[in-house]
């Protein structure tokens, strides 16, 4: 069953083409790779399944629903409901420990729940720098509250924008280590990224290209017993 | 865990670990809310001051010996006063002038009834305390600064007495005036003390009275001393009473401009410094989009702020602005200021609202701002 679905999405914006007619099925359980150079538009399609952003043209069917044509308050709810979102630049609120960080995605969400929170930092190998700062955290630590963040809510999609463009080979293993366990849950993931070895991780690589998809591979690896 | 808790930790998180810049905002919150509560303090008293200010140029009638007469004599008095409506009347003071020496200098000595010239001269400002006790003078700043006297300082009073022999009296000196008028020229006495260094009593040159009563009432009594009691003669003293009402309202309309214009200087103030606060945090804002916040609840947030905000703000504000009011009240009228209740809850309103306003157009403007713009920056 197809989790997600692109059906001739077009993006515009003022003279520049950021994607141009992109189709595109992503199955339940799904690990996909997203790879390009640089404005090539993957940020730009993240943003539109992540619900940040509305393409211009075509329709975005997420969990059998169209997101293309919602209002800005039924696309919150959709993100803050479905979607987890990594960013390559962290984005944590500097003045909220790393527990209260996760927390907030819970208190938007429906309830705070401190234990719960206190585990997902655990899952991520941070039960111990709950009570620390943004600022008192190393980038991979940071990273990693991201994403105990974006799974605090166990949301269907998990995006991540160049989640380890920013960290060095041993953070970059946590991270893809991580990754890995959430893909044997079950988890649906989307991964930008620059690098091929993560991207190899994947099922499924495609590459864009002036907005265009330009390839897509298969991957076979070891580790995708599924 | 209930979400109000997280909600608070969220904005005790903010305002405590964010302390650098809260304290600026809380800084202008402060002095705009210490500028509204010291400038309403201030124009809410206004009337009471001036008032008292008003009331305080004391006698308007006094009493003085007729034609050729010398002076006046106790019953003189007595029998004049018996025109004066019993429940009007504040103050009269008798006063009896003489000559003395002080170092061989030649001063104006008053003997008089010290209670009730401060009801006839309450505006007096009295650096010391006022004599109780027989032997203890008032005298005037000009002449405690010629003869370099300070409160408790002894001081012997020479002169002529009524027999023509000379007397020399010890004195203390209980405190030091200022009047700003001929009075600071003058020693005061009682009327017991002057005439035991005169030898003679029953000798008064002039009464001070102090009556509240309208115009017309006045200028009755005066008549019917004036017919009655041959041996005194009556003056009414104009007061400012007639123009009291006039400089007051002009007065207070001109703080009021003031205030105002300086409220309103102030609210732009603060609101600028919140708004350029909050426009900081344009990024957290497209972050809590990003995470599924609501609009609403990502104001709520900002507004919690705020709030907390300005009621700290406004505390501090009150308690400021009254010392400011305090040191304006004692510069400009040498009285403490009498403080509004009220003004605490007023001045603590208008800065929550004040902030939560100047809070809530960034953050209104920043809401709406697609979280994938916001967070693509940098
Ligand atoms: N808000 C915007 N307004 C105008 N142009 C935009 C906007 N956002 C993106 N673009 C343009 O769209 C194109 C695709 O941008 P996008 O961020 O998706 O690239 P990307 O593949 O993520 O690049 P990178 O690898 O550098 O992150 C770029 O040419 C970019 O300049
Ligand atoms: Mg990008």
């Amino acid at each position: 069953m197809n989790l997600l679905e692109l059906k001739d999405v077009s993006k515009i914006y003022g003279s520049v083409k950021a994607l141009q007619h992109i189709d595109l099925s992503v199955r339940q359980g799904e690990w996909l790779a997203v790879m390009g150079p640089s404005g090539s538009g993957k940020t730009t399609m993240m943003n539109i399944v992540g619900c940040m952003d509305k393409p211009s043209n075509g329709a975005v069917i997420l969990d059998g629903a169209d997101i293309s044509r919602e209002t800005p308050k039924n696309l919150t709810a959709i993100r803050r409901d479905k979607i987890g979102l990594i960013f390559q630049q962290f984005h944590l609120i500097n003045y909220l420990t790393a527990l209260e960080n996760v927390m907030v995605a819970q208190y938007y969400h429906s309830l705070p729940d401190e234990k719960e929170a206190m585990q997902a930092l655990e899952r991520v190998g941070l039960s111990n720098r709950a009570k620390h700062l943004p600022s008192q955290l190393s980038g991979g630590e940071q990273q990693r509250v991201c994403i105990a963040r974006a799974l605090i809510n166990y949301p269907m999609l998990i995006l991540a924008d160049e989640p380890t463009g920013n960290l060095d080979e041993t953070n970059e293993n946590i991270v893809l280590d991580i990754f890995r366990q959430l893909h044997r849950e079950g988890s649906t993931i989307i991964v930008v990224t620059h690098d091929p070895e993560v991207a190899e991780e994947a099922q499924r690589t495609i590459v864009l290209e002036h907005g265009r998809i330009a390839a897509i591979s298969e991957n076979h690896q070891k580790n995708h017993q599924k | 865990m209930k979400k109000q808790t997280m909600y608070l930790r969220m904005i005790s998180g903010s305002l405590i670990r964010r302390r650098s810049r809260m304290l600026v905002a809380l800084l202008a919150v402060a002095i705009g809310a210490t500028v509204l509560s010291g400038l309403l303090t201030i124009y809410h008293d206004i009337p009471r001051q001036m008032g008292q200010e008003f009331r305080s140029y004391g006698a308007n009638l006094i009493l003085v010996p007729s034609g050729d007469e010398p002076s006046l004599s106790a019953a003189d008095v007595e029998e004049a006063m018996a025109y004066f409506p019993a429940d009007s009347v504040v103050g009269i003071a008798p006063y009896r002038y003489q000559t003395v020496k002080i170092n061989e200098q030649p001063f104006m000595a008053a003997g008089t009834d010290l209670a009730e010239v401060k009801k006839t001269s309450p505006y007096w400002f009295v650096n010391g305390q006022w004599p109780t006790e027989p032997g203890s003078v008032l005298v005037g700043e000009a002449v405690a600064d010629l003869i370099r006297l300070l409160p408790g300082s002894p001081l012997t009073i020479t002169g002529t007495d009524a027999s023509g022999k000379s007397f020399s009296r010890d004195f203390t000196l209980s405190g030091i005036i200022q009047t700003g008028g001929k009075e600071e020229e003058f020693i005061f006495m009682s009327m017991q003390d002057l005439e035991n260094a005169m030898g003679n009593a029953d000798e008064i040159d002039v009464v001070e009275c102090s009556i509240s009563a309208s115009g017309e009432t006045l200028d009755a009594i005066v008549s019917r001393i004036g017919t009655n009691v041959p041996a005194v003669t009556p003056r009414l003293v104009k007061r400012v009473t007639q123009s009291e009402g006039a400089v007051l309202t002009k007065l207070q309309s001109l703080v009021y401009l003031v205030t105002v214009v300086v409220l309103l200087l102030t609210m732009i103030c603060v609101a600028t410094t919140m708004m350029a606060v909050v426009t900081e945090r344009r990024k957290e804002i497209g972050l809590k989009k990003a995470l599924g916040a609501s609009n609403e609840s990502i104001i709520k947030d900002f507004l919690g702020e705020g709030i907390v905000l300005g009621a700290f703000g406004g505390l501090l504000g009150v308690i400021l602005g009254f010392l400011f009011a305090q040191a304006v009240s004692l510069n400009v009228f040498n009285r403490p200021i009498s403080f509004g209740l009220p003004l605490i809850p007023v001045t603590m309103l208008a800065s929550i609202v004040i902030t939560g306003v100047a809070c809530l157009i960034p953050v209104r403007s920043a809401v709406d701002v697609d979280p994938a713009v916001v967070l693509r920056g940098e």
